[in-house]
């Protein structure tokens, strides 16, 4: 029906335009983070945490379907980087771990460890979550320490296929500024839209105001960091494929060139970016406008949906291996089989229904804005 | 190269163990008590009784809590595949990563989206959008049950593949051959059970409030919906186990023998209903009867199996010396499967080879001796016979526990049906079957535990029946980085549950009534 090529982009399209939403999404994690330094009161606290409470499901489910899709898509991504960046995964892990209880059990009278446990795991969530995904994903450009040798399966004391190459197991990682670059800009960029996603959700005088001064403060570390890391990575080397042979070698200005040589994918860069900003701008000088998160929301989409495009598609590899080149992932020699990506593919066409009942049930229950009335006359309230 | 550490294998199946188990703690639950409630919400729909409606929502209070523990319980189970057994990841992801897959895009958005009109939209959408919401998500928490047993089933009884050596990876050939049969029973055994797992849990919580003289409408409302629930759940259960032995009887005999522990294969074997293994058997072949005392139906092993009371039955014994026809229609004993499993391991180092130096021509016949033996693959890990043996006494005794405990079940439920609707009988007065209701509410899980016990222990030691070992499904970390995530799971798990429970407790003390409030 569709070229094994063919399907092999589309995969690598779709995790990457689920990157793009799990990005977007991280907004809940962003106001995670604030939960002690926007609010005065435990009022106020408990608005923020009730508007997140009824979106956290959301970025948890796109994180697990993240997961699933590369496992299916890309087994040996998933092998090689769960299995050998261990530490980092488990830690992202651990973090939401502990969110997935806290809006569940805060406010519940018997709950053992206290709210403010709870909400310390809401920040920790918030905090690490973010940073650390941002710095993992920084990877794809930046290469990691493995080695892939499919052989060894028929090595009977030791029948591993993909090694890591030091006991650290991802946490080294954290020793490149390029890959903290990444992070920060996440958890900034996280922070930005959940004050944007607040002026749009919560009826409160107080809290639109701060959520509106956070914009600005969260806004531009976040422009720092992720433009530092976009020219830096447009400036580097990078991981090419020769398209015959499938040998790796690094190429100057490798994802510069990527973006020129696909033109599409640089306009929706530059109209994700733009987009962003239009969300940040309106907000920050137009007291009136609450509609910011949905430019920065659907900005912060594409943007990273068509960064991802440039680490997988033009010949590139999308996860290289520092060590040996030749052990470097790309979204030919990991992913699954032509029948497997067939199935999936018509799988996903059901994709957009479901978007279509979130976005009604989304609607239907968003009529008005949110203050503490609300949630004091809710009995399911956090 | 780095050899691997022997005990990585058991620290890696350990921490693997915990998980699962703790997420099972929490999923039958989940899955029982979210069709309850909505049966529930549905006699409010139909009778517009506001007393029904404080019903549904006492329930999903306690739905809640115990639901976002599955989850945070539930995302690390899905990643511990890549983490853990990331040889098992490559070697079969193509076929196990896509039910995986599914369930996210089908299942778990389902859930998510529906749940939060469930608890917030009360007085947000219309009644009937609230009911449908209701149903939906139950429908995505038994979707993605189903997903993730296609996986599980998938292990024990591989189907629907092909080894592809260049790639060193099984790959799909057929996605309906997943869907398999075995696959099936295996989902409806699972789910209906979990549903006995959640009549328990209200019946029994019903029953003390009666204990204690309180709320009396309410609890004699939602016994009666348990009950009935109860015991057709239970009724399905037992059918579907069946089906679940006749299943484990054709594709996998050596968890068939351990379960009845059965070491010397008989013509119309017998089904052992009550048994105590004797300590003085030390080896699979030293001719010691297993057992020091039974109770056993003539014959009805046979008849189970294999629909046929004079069929043979395999013992341990049979199924490593060979030389019975089996179902598969192979006759080899472990030595010689043994043997083959070398040879295809020797075939596919050398087709690589091979391949290396272009010498295509060897490279084709390496390629055939590779796919000729290629059915014992997994048999070339194993060096001892004992190897192929799970451990008899925990499976036979967590078989035939959860066997009894399901007849119990029926039993009570059958009990409880008649006194709720049997007019002169006063619920409240029954005192010795309220305790014996309010005392079942953990026999449930400890039944649901067990099952996954003879399931999983019984597949020992393969992750993927014949295909993979265990030793070669694991990822390569140090002992330490296992032994230390294994700690913190289990000390943030037991944590969590400690917290889970108070809650619970502290709602159900404080009733249905501050709850309609
Ligand atoms: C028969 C049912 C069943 C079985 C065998 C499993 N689960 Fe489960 N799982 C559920 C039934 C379920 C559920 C009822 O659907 C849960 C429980 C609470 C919930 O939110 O959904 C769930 C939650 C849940 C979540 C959180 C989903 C979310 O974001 O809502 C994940 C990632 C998994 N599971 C993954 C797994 C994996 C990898 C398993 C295999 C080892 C597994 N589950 C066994
Ligand atoms: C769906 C895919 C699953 C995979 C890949 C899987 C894999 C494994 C592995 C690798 C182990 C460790 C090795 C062993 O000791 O058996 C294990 C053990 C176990 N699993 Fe599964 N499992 C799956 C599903 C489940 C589910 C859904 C449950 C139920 C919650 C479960 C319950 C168990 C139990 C109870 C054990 C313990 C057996 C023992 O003591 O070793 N498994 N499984
Ligand atoms: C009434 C008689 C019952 C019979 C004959 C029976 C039979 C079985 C068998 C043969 C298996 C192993 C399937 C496999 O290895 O693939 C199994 C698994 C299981 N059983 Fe039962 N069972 C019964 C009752 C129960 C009850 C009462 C519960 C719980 C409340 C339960 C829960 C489970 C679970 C959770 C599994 C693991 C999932 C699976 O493999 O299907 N069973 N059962």
């Amino acid at each position: 029906m569709f070229t094994y090529s063919f399907l092999q982009h589309y995969w690598w399209f779709i995790i990457s335009l689920l990157g793009g939403i799990l990005t977007f999404l991280l907004f809940v994690q962003g106001g995670q983070s604030m939960l002690f330094s926007l609010t005065k009161n435990e009022d106020e606290r408990r608005i923020l945490i009730n508007v997140l409470g009824r979106k956290w499901e959301y970025t948890f489910t796109t994180l697990v379907t993240f997961g699933g899709a590369f496992f299916a898509s890309f087994p040996l991504f998933y092998s090689t980087s769960f299995g050998g960046a261990y530490w980092v995964w488990m830690a992202i892990l651990f973090c939401f771990i502990i969110q997935a209880v806290s809006y569940e059990f805060h406010s519940k009278p018997g709950n053992t460890y206290g709210k403010t446990t709870y909400q310390v795991f809401l920040f920790i969530n918030g905090l690490l979550g973010t940073i650390l995904i941002g710095a993992a994903v920084a990877t794809f450009f930046t290469g990691s320490d493995f080695i892939v040798n499919k052989g060894n399966l028929t090595n009977q004391l030791a029948p591993v296929i993909s090694q890591w190459g030091n006991e650290w197991h991802g946490l080294e990682a954290l020793l490149n500024v390029r890959n903290w670059l990444l992070g920060l800009a996440v958890f900034f960029l996280s922070r930005t839209s959940a004050a944007l996603y607040f002026v749009n959700r919560i009826s409160n005088e107080n809290l639109e105001k701060q959520s509106r001064k956070a914009v600005l403060v969260n806004a531009l570390p976040f422009l720092v960091f992720f433009l530092s890391f976009v020219i830096w990575t447009l400036l580097a080397e990078g991981f090419a494929v020769n398209p015959e042979t499938g040998v790796v070698f690094m190429e100057k200005y490798k994802y510069f060139f990527n973006l020129i040589e696909m033109p599409a994918v640089l306009v929706l860069f530059l109209l994700g970016v733009v987009a962003v900003l239009w969300g940040i701008g309106g907000t920050v000088f137009n007291k009136n406008f609450k509609k910011g998160i949905w430019f920065t929301g659907v900005g912060t989409i594409v943007t990273v949906c068509s960064l991802l495009l440039l680490a997988g598609y033009n010949n590139t590899s999308y996860y290289p291996a520092t060590p040996d080149l030749q052990s470097s992932l790309t979204i030919f020699n990991s992913s699954s089989s032509e029948f497997t990506l067939t199935a999936m593919t018509i799988v996903s066409v059901l994709i957009p229904f479901v978007l279509a009942y979130i976005f009604h049930a989304w609607r239907s229950m968003e009529k008005n804005r949110t203050d503490i009335a609300d949630i004091n006359g809710d009995d399911h309230a956090y | 190269m780095e050899l691997l550490d022997v005990s990585l294998v058991n620290w890696s199946r350990a921490q693997f163990t915990l998980t699962a188990m703790y997420h099972w703690i929490f999923v039958p639950l989940t899955l029982g008590l979210g069709i309850i409630q909505a049966i529930m919400e549905t006699i409010y729909y139909r009778t517009g009784d506001e007393k029904w409606k404080h019903v549904t929502k006492f329930w999903m209070t306690l739905f809640g809590v115990n639901f976002a523990i599955g989850v945070a319980t539930g995302i690390i189970l899905e990643f511990q595949f890549g983490t853990n057994w990331s040889n098992y990841s490559w070697f079969v992801g193509d076929i196990f990563g896509a039910p995986l897959a599914i369930e996210g895009i089908l299942a778990f958005f389902m859930e998510a989206t529906f749940i939060s009109i469930m608890f917030f939209g009360w007085n947000k959408v219309s009644k009937k959008f609230h009911l449908v919401s209701t149903w939906l998500t139950i429908l995505g928490a038994t979707l993605s049950a189903f997903w993730i047993l296609v996986a599980n089933a998938w292990m024990q009884h591989p189907v629907g593949m092909e080894f592809n050596p260049d790639t060193v990876r099984n790959e799909m050939v057929s996605f309906w051959e997943i869907l398999s049969p075995f696959a099936l029973n295996k989902f409806l055994h699972t789910v209906w059970s979990s549903w006995i797992v959640a009549s328990l849990f209200v019946l029994g919580v019903s029953a003390w409030f009666l204990i204690k003289k309180r709320d009396i409408d309410f609890a004699k409302k939602s016994i009666k919906v348990a009950a009935i629930f109860g015991l057709t759940a239970s009724i399905l259960t037992a059918l579907s186990g069946d089906g679940s032995a006749y299943n484990v009887a054709q594709h996998q005999p050596m968890k068939l023998a351990a379960m009845e522990g059965l070491y010397d294969g008989q013509n119309g074997a017998e089904l052992v209903a009550f048994g105590v293994l004797s300590s003085d058997k030390k080896a699979y072949n030293d001719s010691v009867d297993p057992f020091a005392f039974k109770i056993a139906f003539p014959k009805a092993l046979s008849l189970l199996a294999y629909r046929d009371i004079n069929a043979f039955v395999p013992g341990v014994n049979d199924i490593i010396k060979g030389g019975y026809e089996s179902k598969t229609g192979d006759k080899l004993s472990f030595t010689e499967k043994q043997a083959r499993g070398k040879v295809a391991l020797q075939a596919l180092n050398d087709y690589k080879k091979a391949l290396a130096e272009k010498d295509t021509v060897s490279a084709a016949s390496h390629k055939a001796t590779l796919m000729a033996n290629y059915n014992y693959f997994g048999y070339g890990y194993l060096e001892t016979p004992e190897e192929t043996i799970p451990n008899v006494p925990s499976i036979f005794y967590s078989f035939h526990l959860m066997v009894i405990l399901g007849m119990f079940f029926i039993a009570l439920f059958s009990v409880f049906t008649f006194m709720s609707f049997k007019k002169n009988i006063i619920l409240e007065k029954q005192n010795l079957f309220l305790w014996i209701a309010l005392l079942s509410i953990p026999l449930g899980y400890v039944a649901s535990q067990l099952g996954w016990i003879v399931a999983e222990l019984g597949r020992q030691p393969w992750t993927i029946q014949d295909v993979l070992p265990l030793k070669a499904s694991v990822s390569g970390l140090s002992v330490m980085s296992v032994k230390i995530t294994l700690f913190l799971f289990l000390t943030l798990f037991t944590a969590l549950l400690v917290a889970e429970v108070r809650i619970l407790v502290k709602q159900i003390g404080k009733g249905p009534h501050e709850e309609s409030k």
